[in-house]
């Protein structure tokens, strides 16, 4: 079945499966390997793309659904050299360790930030939780979303002896 | 994983998604979202010949006033259910469930028709209809019928719409100003309820609505806990009939034993919250 998809600002045509799932699509045929496959089940995120400017799992979508839509995959957020604000703060903030999870996470943030500009630490760990990090960096996950949204994320590295909560942003002062 | 091969055909309308079910009979499945159904194919648990996408039919996606009632195209995703400020005033007990389905990728593909006719009794906005008796309209060769959600859940993954039919609305009745709560326990935040609860306060000539997630092969109305609150009893004396008529399933995740414990707790806050809002 011939399916016409624009991924990363470029028409492309294909005949496909109507099986083919829209990861199989970028990663095999396309070859954009920068989409991870993690659990395959919808449930971890690594596979993360947007679809008409919003988060999907690309492992639980098929190529063929996609016929007319607008892909972003992790190759296609940089302007030129110019990386996307998300991925500038996910290298900043260290918000990441072995990498696997971050393409789905940075997309995810993309379109959270994109519904919520200017989100609260818990908007922030709660738009995320379709994504797993395995190296359950999520602490600095979060700072880097934060931080590509121009918040200060200063008080995020505070440790206060005896604090029963960390501190938060956007919530009022911790107890 | 990957789905056993299928044909793929594209509906524009009710009118042909109807007649594509016509052709294919059994042998088809309609999808919208895809988030109940792909995941099954991919396990191979589902293996339909033909399938239905109807996810580009425009008329199917809406949520408007209607008279007494709100209606919302079966096809309304729930990031768009979520998100509704008709439904935040109108139903807020809707618009907040559809912000607890999955995850935000899984909301902004699944549709609040394809969560219903799946009829998974483990899904959140199917106990979340049964609270609210909502009602929803089918579309079928014979022209359309309503069918109350208490009626549409008839097994485990069965539901009162034909093979031949298409589930086009939901219309749920206008609850502001009335108490509500969705309590949901679960392990990971995308998973799903290991027991959910949807309560609504009573109002206009209407009893109180305590419905559960996953706690039989259906999702249930938790018939003793309304009696009794219909009776008088205080929450707490309601909440300890939460698991009767029950027959929750035993799983990794839990007993039946714990499941019937995790109902009366999370009715009981679910009926103290309903009762502060």
């Amino acid at each position: 079945m011939q399916v016409t998809i624009t991924v990363n600002g470029e028409e492309r045509r294909h005949d496909v499966e109507p099986r083919l799932l829209l990861v199989q699509y970028l990663r095999e045929v396309l070859g954009l390997t920068g989409t991870n496959i993690g659990c395959d089940t919808s449930s971890c995120g690594a596979c993360t793309v947007l679809l008409d400017g919003e988060s999907v799992k690309s492992c639980t979508v098929l190529a063929v659904q996609a016929e007319g839509s607008r892909i972003t995959t992790i190759e296609g957020l940089a302007e030129g050299d110019e990386w996307h604000p998300v991925q500038v703060a996910f290298r900043e903030q260290h918000g990441l360790q072995c990498g696997y999870c971050t393409p789905g996470m940075v997309l995810a943030a993309v379109s959270l930030l994109e519904e919520c500009p200017r989100p609260t630490e818990r908007q922030v760990r709660e738009g995320l939780e379709g994504n797993l990090c395995r190296c359950t960096g999520y602490h600095n996950i979060v700072k880097a979303v934060l931080a590509a949204s121009g918040q200060s994320v200063a008080v995020l590295d505070t440790v206060r002896p005896g604090a029963v909560h960390a501190p938060t942003i956007g919530e009022g002062p911790a107890s | 994983m990957i789905p056993v091969a299928f044909e793929y055909e594209r509906a524009t309308s009710v009118e042909s998604a109807l007649a594509l079910l016509a052709e294919h009979g059994d042998n088809a499945k309609l999808i919208a979202g895809g988030h109940s159904l792909l995941p099954l194919m991919k396990l191979r648990l589902a293996t339909p010949g033909v399938l239905v996408d109807i996810a580009r039919i425009p008329e199917l996606s809406y949520v408007r006033e209607d008279g007494d009632a709100i209606a919302i195209g079966a096809l309304t995703r729930h990031h768009d259910v979520n998100t509704s400020a008709l439904l935040a005033r109108e139903v807020p007990l809707l618009a907040h469930a559809a912000g607890q389905v999955g995850d935000p990728q899984v909301r902004h593909r699944g549709t609040i028709g394809g969560s219903l006719v799946h009829g998974d009794p483990a899904s959140d906005l199917p106990a979340v209809l049964l609270a609210l008796d909502a009602d929803v309209v089918v579309a079928g060769p014979a022209g359309t019928r309503i069918v109350p959600a208490r009626d549409l859940f008839t097994g485990f993954l069965e539901t009162a719409v034909g093979e031949d039919e298409l589930l086009t609305e939901i219309r749920v009745p206008r609850v502001a100003g009335v108490g509500w709560s969705f309590q949901k326990f679960s392990q990971r935040a995308c998973d799903w309820a290991i027991v959910g609860v949807a309560a609504l306060g009573a109002g206009d000539g209407r009893g109180p609505g305590v419905a559960l997630v996953n706690m039989g092969a259906t999702p249930l109305r938790a018939s003793a806990v309304e009696a009794a609150l219909v009776g008088g009893a205080d929450p707490a004396e309601a909440a300890a009939l939460a698991a009767e008529g029950t027959e929750p399933p035993g799983d990794l995740n839990a007993s039946p034993d714990f499941r019937e414990h995790l109902a009366r707790v999370l009715v009981r806050r679910a009926l103290d919250e309903a009762a502060t809002r």
